[in-house]
């Protein structure tokens, strides 16, 4: 494995996002959000923080989501159509190595953007639930950075690798109420079609994140999730962040540039 | 664009198939680990204030009234549950009630919902809400709304046996809702004589006739006849008994 290598890129990649202005993007963001939270505070009749917390923590959540996935997917477009690509492969490095060393600067940019996002919980919230809720952002934004990573590599374009991230995402967030439903269905309950369905909706279960644990909203306004639930989480990130990469490798290895 | 020619899998390093079999045969191990969801009721919280929804509508107050309508309607069916409407906060729903009805006074949907749905739940403190709840909207706007309320004066009367409630529905029909057809504010009448007031449904049908107001023949013929019907029943009941 070329370490210096990934580090360099790694680098370079911290590098770009900077000179972007990545982080003062996303800054204007989260402001935008607490004003926002902060002007649902004042229309509250009852339960005033209650609002501004749950409001302004999924809308931070699904806002770094929506920036980190998206600065992915046009970084790697650029690189594509500027043949940046072609110019970094041909040098001594292994196509592997270029992948890690590119997600493991997404992952340093995913974690400084958890950071940033967690300050305004921490002001609103009590501090062990925003730290949880901080840990699970950062463990999220992870796995995101490595879907975009593996769509933007196998579709190359940015429409249909932003459809299908947003696609996962929503799906992944949405799948125990998914499979809920389909385990029980209001009508026709025993009917064949419902009981494939009831085992395909389990099926894709099994190859999805279970996001919908991740980074509640609940965890900062009904009391802290506990480090455990942190540490479930942690795991499914890094499982999925393994099989996202090995995906990715195995489409990019096999591709003729 | 790149070009999509693809290499064959013998040109992907054997260490990077491993790695993609281990790694999703271990997400499938760790996802049939994890426990199932299981399906919990969620209590109903309470309506976003009224000027946050209309700020959330976006200047189309009727289209998320609607929205808002579907919402309240489907929260007895969550994902793998079914709530009974008996089980549902009544305080909360007639809250999300009022709010739709503010962000669209002429609609009908809330009314039906509280006088059909949630109105015809086997507790009668709970349709007694709802039927406050329609009561209420009724004095807003009689003309538009007074068909709300004669349902809800006839629930009073069949379902809660509740005869004086349902006339004091059925007297501010007759009063408050002129554009109301003839007989949602004849129903009184009809009260009245279930009551056994017979003398006063006959003193309010004779009014109706004095007054003039009444104008269709059909109208007429019918009051008429019911007052000849009343005159009998009171003759019948006040001759002794021929035991």
């Amino acid at each position: 494995m070329g370490r210096q290598q990934i580090a360099t890129l790694a680098r370079f990649t911290l590098l770009e996002a900077a000179r972007t202005r990545l982080g003062w993007l996303f800054i204007v963001a989260l402001a935008l959000v607490f004003g926002a939270a902060f002007f649902v505070q004042q229309l509250a009749i009852t339960e005033s923080a209650r609002i501004q917390i749950a409001f302004s923590a999924a809308a931070t959540r699904l806002v770094s989501v929506f920036v980190l996935s998206l600065y992915i997917l046009t970084s790697l477009v650029r690189e594509f159509n500027d043949k940046g690509l072609e110019l970094t492969l041909s040098f001594d490095l292994r196509r592997a190595d270029y992948i890690l060393g590119r997600l493991l600067g997404f992952i340093l940019i995913a974690l400084a953007m958890a950071l940033l996002a967690g300050l305004p919980q921490i002001m609103l919230a009590p501090l062990p639930a925003a730290l949880q809720w901080s840990c699970s952002l950062a463990l999220e934004l992870v796995i995101v950075s490595a879907l975009s990573v593996f769509c933007i590599l196998t579709f190359t374009q940015l429409m249909p690798a932003a459809s299908f991230v947003a696609g996962f995402y929503l799906l992944a967030r949405a799948m125990a109420a998914v499979r809920l439903i389909s385990a029980h269905p209001i009508l026709e309950g025993d009917s064949l079609s419902n009981r494939v369905m009831g085992h395909l909706v389990d099926a894709l279960a099994l190859v999805l994140p279970a996001l919908d644990r991740f980074t509640q909203s609940a965890w900062l306004v009904d009391g802290a999730a506990g480090w455990h639930t942190v540490g479930n989480c942690a795991l499914q990130a890094l499982l999925y962040t393994a099989l996202l990469v090995a995906a990715a490798m195995f489409d990019f290895y096999r591709r003729n540039l | 664009m790149i070009s999509r020619d693809e290499r064959p899998i013998s040109a992907v390093p054997r260490v990077v198939v491993a790695a993609l079999v281990v790694t999703l045969a271990a997400q499938i191990i760790w996802q049939s680990a994890q426990p199932k969801p299981v399906a919990r009721a969620e209590a109903l919280d309470a309506p976003p204030p009224i000027s946050a929804l209309r700020i959330a509508s976006l200047g189309e107050p009727v289209p998320l009234a609607q929205l808002t309508t579907l919402y309240l309607q489907a929260f007895d069916n969550q994902p793998g549950i079914s709530i009974p409407f008996r089980e549902l906060d009544y305080t909360r729903v007639i809250e999300w009630l009022n709010s739709i009805l503010a962000l669209d006074p002429i609609g009908q949907y809330p009314l039906l919902m509280a006088a059909h749905l949630y109105g015809q739940v086997p507790d009668a403190a709970r349709e007694r809400l709802m039927f406050d709840f329609v009561h209420t909207q009724f004095l807003r706007d009689p003309n538009l709304r007074w068909r709300w309320l004669a349902n809800a004066a006839l629930a009073c009367k069949h379902r809660l046996k509740d005869l004086p409630l349902a006339l004091q529905y059925a007297r501010e029909i007759a009063r408050l809702a002129p554009a109301a057809p003839a007989w949602a504010r004849q129903m009184q009448i009809i009260l009245l004589e279930d009551m056994g007031e017979v003398e006063s449904a006959k003193i309010l049908i004779g009014g109706l006739l004095d007054s003039g107001g009444i104008k269709d023949k059909y109208e007429l013929r019918f009051l008429m006849d019911r007052l000849e019907e009343l005159e009998k029943k009171a003759e019948k009941s006040s001759s002794p008994s021929k035991n």
